[in-house]
């Protein structure tokens, strides 16, 4: 029961990080490229991290995958947010469909 | 269940090809620093999966918050760096 349920949990992971990093890979912006990365690539390392302190049971090293999990959850995203607050601030220039149109 | 994880990490290190790929040729520099963001998040995940195949995880999960710790940090600290370092308005 607890095996299966880290199965489908570490599985789901796998989907969110290949969907983050086909994100890195297409997409046509810096902007668009963090939006990828900042939500789907910590939800797959969420759901894998999760997944595998289910697996582990009741012990040390899945507080401590618990506690990988929290750091992530919170930095990920912060970081992100800091990179994106620095290109915003030096006029990094933003990606639209007709070209020149989104000039600050 | 072991020869699953190895299948599992096998398909993160192949997911690895995307940030190097954005690292190697991204237009600018904070694209690269964004690849050195999901490289890190993965070598974590790879750390992990490492631990439960070869049945040390007590050993493997302290690497793993190091790795966590100094993705983290780096990445701020290089966005910290880089901020107003472009073209004036």
């Amino acid at each position: 029961m607890t095996d299966s349920l880290a199965l489908v949990l570490v599985f789901g992971g796998l989907f969110f990080v290949l969907v983050s990093s086909l994100g890195l890979i297409r997409l046509p912006d810096f902007y668009t490229r963090s939006h990828a990365l900042g939500k789907s690539d910590t939800l797959g390392s969420i759901l894998v991290l999760g997944g595998l302190a289910v697996y582990g049971g009741l012990s040390l090293s899945s507080f401590k995958l618990l506690l990988i999990l929290v750091f992530v959850a919170l930095g990920n995203p912060t970081a992100t947010h800091a990179l994106m607050r620095a290109a915003l601030r030096s006029r990094q220039e933003m990606w639209s469909r007709r070209e020149g149109a989104n000039k600050r | 269940m072991t020869t699953l994880f190895l299948g599992v990490a096998l398909f993160i290190a192949f997911l690895t090809l995307a940030p190097l790929f954005r690292m190697a040729l991204g237009p600018t520099i904070y694209d690269r620093v964004l690849g050195v963001g999901l490289m890190g998040t993965n070598a974590i995940l790879l750390l992990v999966l490492i631990g439960f195949i070869y049945g040390r995880i007590d050993m493997f999960v302290d690497l793993a918050i190091a790795y966590a710790i100094l993705n983290f940090v780096g990445i701020v600290v290089v966005a910290k760096y880089l901020e107003r370092r472009g073209e004036k308005p």
